[in-house]
């Protein structure tokens, strides 16, 4: 390993990729100008942004090509948790019921999908019945059963070997965990956990000891697919999972490529939501942004399967020659500050409410790369994407309003009431690897200066998040008062999205979310209200709720409503972004226009 | 001369054990001390605590140091199995380790990346050396000339500019600006010219780069070496010049130059991270750094072995060739 003989030249460096910069730009030019939409195809600047582009232009046939800087975590529909991932599951595994193949807000609500209907539910909400459709197959052709869609959610059990996926079928299931999950299981067909029945190959029964009103949300996760006991491979099953869906896993080498080529057991008529257009799916992995950017820009690829934007170069070029394969979704994460009440002196709301009025939010925005790569500003704490969201219409403390670019005197008074009236110390934790989140903990810092916070900038170790800023204790030993982070929906509703930040029940030693660490018996009460209730219109109004109390604790500093600039690709068809997915476009039905 | 090998094999031995001591203890003790726990690293964003015990018994990073250091050194020659859960993993020798992000043993991914950097660095090593050498020696021979001063500054450029700039500029203008070249990496067995076409302008990138530093070595060692007695000696003997040149000036000059190229070659083989990351080559480098970004420990530890281990080896036989050069090596 050499890092070769470069280092220590850092103005140079910086240098140099300015004239990169300018370079690959001026390159990037060579295409024809179509930001006015169409001449070499293109739908038009944001023609798949929450609306289809092109539906009708998709013909069955050629190779959808995908481009990533960054594999999947893991491609086990048990284990993975990125939201790339689970959106690209969908080609090779099915669920019960999945998300709707439409764009923006009705692609988030569910539709069956191995299952003939949306669940009967019953006992007041604690029982869950499916019926199978018929024609559903395996790869190898043989049926989908109901004692398969058993054992894969079993696995979710096995976290000592399984882990890194989600684990909400574990907290609604068994939330005293006493399944062993099926490797440690004694029954002889390792089925033994009693919260979920198979009466026949045809019938699932779900029964919850408590209520949980998103349960079916829980069941459109990936991780509630199917797995035959006789094709588990346990830790390995990432490398091969077996297919349910349209396709099949070819060739993956991790970390450089993956090819699904077509299920052939697969039947179109066994499955409502799946077009399956193409015949093969590639994906190759880049190392470097800027090449990843120019084979989209060149045609060399389709889109990108990481779908969090183009690099600052790329985004330069393609909104300047190309504006007609972009689109802006808002991504469905937010971006934002948090303090934890345990370091001093932010267990003192009105000292929260110095930093969030003494912050210049116009300058977080502009480093988070401004209105239209970066995002709206933010207001609140709950995503646009998700059902009880006012969006900028909420508020409380005017951040996109009278006080963008901060309200010293405002925070002054709030200072002298928490009694620190000539402002404090205090320390930004920022993961190292994100450069993005540097510039706003910078921004942040230059703001507070002027109320007189000092604030030192710790530049963690980004891939060790979980173990820095996930500890309590070691966030309090090392003073982090002020904490620079991001965080989606793992499906959209407010348990979804703020269940783990912001109920006191989810305060960890290890791998903890709730940084703020808020124990409000109000929040507490209101996600146990929202749980128990079934009607879609109280349940938005207690995630409005929520997020009022959440803002009125004082307990995040949001940045921004999180925007994207990604590429769609000149071959590409039926494309829509949808907030089943934060945005990203829904690969499963993307078709292409030829099938050369 | 046997002697004098064993001595370096011996040295080269020691150093490669005291090397896997000093890696792991940076990637297993450092953290330890500052109080972060490595197994959280490895299971996600709901961190079980089932997840993050059965990741300590699995790499066993409950052992002692000394323990976790047998059981690597095992590994390498008997293979190793990893058990946790209900899960058994077996690595097959050589183990150099089993990644749990990719599920896959450490030995085989190196040796799938490593023939993407061994024909990185040995193409751009027979370009710079070729290129490097040639215009130092030619400079030296004319001394203060038009082609002198040229090829200095050109050198300069080389040794100044890093490689992400000559790389990412070599990318914009052949590959995006002119589509000369496709520059997309194809295995050799897939396709010759292919890989030729995927090859070339990291090559030349690399190779402008070291055929600089080569250039400027070469041409201050010749200029010193065209100043020692023994040359005006052979010159007075009435040699040809490219006699003098060619076997008496050029073997004194080819030393130091041996000695960097062994350096030089044996870093690079370990992966060029920087070369592979511009141009996505899934060589070693982009194996490391993909490693880096993922905290995946077994891979990084893996491939810093194999880079030791090439600078060893690489070191090795520069140093026989040197015995070979001159004499008197074999004597110390």
């Amino acid at each position: 390993m050499t890092t070769q003989r470069t280092s220590g030249r850092r103005k140079q460096a910086m240098a140099a990729a300015a004239v990169v910069a300018a370079l690959l730009t001026t390159a990037a030019c060579g295409g024809g100008k179509d930001s006015d939409g169409s001449k070499n195809g293109a739908a038009g600047f944001d023609a798949a942004n929450n609306k289809v582009a092109q539906a009708s232009l998709a013909k069955k046939g050629g190779t959808l090509r995908f481009g990533g800087a960054q594999d999947a975590d893991s491609w086990d529909t048990t284990r993975g948790y990125y939201g790339f991932a689970w959106n690209f599951m969908r080609y090779y595994s099915r669920q019960l019921v999945t998300n709707k193949t439409e764009p923006g807000k009705e692609g988030a609500k569910l539709t069956p999908d191995l299952a003939t209907g949306l669940a009967k539910v019953s006992d007041g909400g604690k029982t869950y019945t499916y019926t199978l459709r018929d024609g559903i197959t395996w790869e190898d052709g043989k049926p989908i059963t109901s004692k398969d869609i058993k054992y894969g959610i079993e696995r979710v059990w096995a976290q000592d070997v399984l882990s890194g996926g989600p684990t909400y079928l574990k907290d609604f299931l068994d939330p005293d965990g006493k399944y062993q999950g099926p490797y440690k299981d004694k029954a002889a067909d390792h089925l033994g956990l009693k919260a979920i029945d198979t009466p026949d190959d045809k019938t699932i029964v779900f029964h919850l000891p408590k209520a949980n009103a998103d349960f079916e949300e829980v069941l459109a996760l990936t991780s509630a697919s199917p797995v035959r006991q006789d094709q588990d491979t346990k830790s390995k099953y990432s490398l091969h999972p077996f297919s349910s869906g349209p396709y099949k896993f070819e060739s993956y080498n991790p970390g450089k490529d993956l090819t699904l080529v077509r299920n052939t057991n697969w039947k179109q008529s066994s499955d409502p939501v799946r077009k399956a257009y193409p015949d093969k799916i590639t994906i190759k992995f880049f190392s470097n942004a800027n090449d990843l950017d120019q084979r989209l820009i060149n045609g060399d690829i389709d889109l990108d399967i990481n779908q969090t934007g183009m690099s600052p170069q790329g985004r330069t070029a393609a909104l300047k020659q190309h504006k007609a394969n972009l689109d802006n979704p808002v991504s469905g994460y937010i971006r934002y500050a948090v303090f934890p009440q345990s370091v001093k002196p932010f267990d003192n709301i009105h000292c929260r409410n110095a930093v969030i009025y003494g912050a210049d939010h116009v300058s977080l925005q502009t480093a988070r790369g401004g209105p239209v790569a970066g995002g709206d500003i933010g207001t609140n704490m709950l995503p646009p994407s998700v059902p009880g969201s006012e969006g900028q219409k909420y508020d409380p403390f005017e951040l996109a309003g009278a006080n963008k670019t901060g309200n010293a005197a405002k925070a002054k008074e709030e200072l002298k009431a928490c009694g620190q009236p000539n402002g404090f110390k205090t320390t930004i934790a920022v993961r190292n690897n994100k450069p993005v989140e540097v510039a706003t903990a910078q921004s942040l810092q230059a703001s507070l200066k002027k109320i007189g916070i000092t604030a030192d900038i710790d530049q963690y170790d980004g891939s060790q998040t979980t173990g820095i800023i996930g500890s309590p204790s070691n966030v309090k030993k090392k003073g982090y008062g002020v904490i620079i982070m991001g965080w989606g929906p793992d499906f959209p509703t407010v348990q979804g999205f703020g269940l783990p930040l912001w109920d006191s029940k989810y305060i960890l030693q290890s791998g903890n979310n709730n940084y703020a660490l808020i124990k409000d018996k109000a929040i507490d009460g209101l996600f146990n209200d929202y749980v128990n209730t079934l009607d879609e219109a109280k349940k938005t109004q207690i995630a409005t709720q929520i997020n009022h109390k959440v803002m009125e604790g004082g307990y995040y500093l949001p940045f921004v409503f999180e925007k994207f600039i990604n590429w769609r690709g000149d071959r590409l068809a039926n494309v829509y972004t949808t907030d089943a997915y934060s945005g990203q476009y829904d690969f499963v039905n993307l078709g292409l226009k030829s099938a050369k | 001369m046997l002697a004098y090998l064993i001595r370096r094999l011996f040295a080269a031995v020691v150093m490669l054990v005291v090397i896997i001591l000093v890696v792991f203890s940076i990637f297993f003790l450092v953290p330890k001390w500052a109080g972060v726990d490595i197994a959280t690293s490895f299971v996600g964003k709901q961190a079980d605590p089932a997840a993050v015990q059965a990741v300590r018994e699995k790499l066993g990073l409950g052992d002692p140091i000394y323990i976790q250091v047998w059981d690597f050194f095992k590994g390498i020659f008997a293979g190793r199995t990893y058990a946790a859960g209900g899960d058994v993993t077996h690595c097959a020798a050589p183990c150099f380790g089993y990644s749990f992000r990719s599920e896959q043993a450490v030995w085989p991914v190196l040796t799938d990346r490593f023939p993407v950097t061994l024909g990185l660095a040995l193409g751009a090593a027979v370009l710079w050396l070729v290129f490097g050498v040639a215009a130092g020696v030619l400079s030296a021979l004319k001394r203060g000339s038009l082609w002198d001063r040229s090829a200095m500054v050109v050198a300069l450029a080389g040794v100044s500019l890093p490689i992400y700039f000559t790389g990412l500029l070599s990318l914009a203008i052949f590959a995006f600006g002119l589509k000369w070249i496709d520059a997309q990496y194809v295995p050799l067995g897939q396709s010759f010219t292919g890989w030729l076409g995927g090859m070339i302008l990291p090559w030349v990138t690399l190779a402008f780069l070291y055929a600089a530093m080569y250039a400027r070595i070469t041409r201050a060692t010749m200029l010193e070496v065209l100043g020692e007695d023994y040359i005006r000696t052979a010159r007075a003997k009435g040699l040809r010049e490219q006699t003098v040149i060619g076997k008496h000036a050029m073997r004194s000059t080819m030393t130091p130059i041996l000695t960097m190229l062994g350096m030089d070659l044996g870093a690079l083989i370990g992966g060029a991270i920087l070369t592979e990351t511009t141009f996505s080559l899934p060589g070693l480098g982009q194996a490391v750094l993909n490693a880096i970004r993922n905290q995946d420990l077994p891979i990084i530890l893996g491939v810093t072995l194999i880079t030791s281990l090439a600078v060893l080896l690489a070191n090795l036989v520069v140093d026989v060739l040197y015995a070979v050069i001159d004499p008197r090596v074999r004597l110390a």
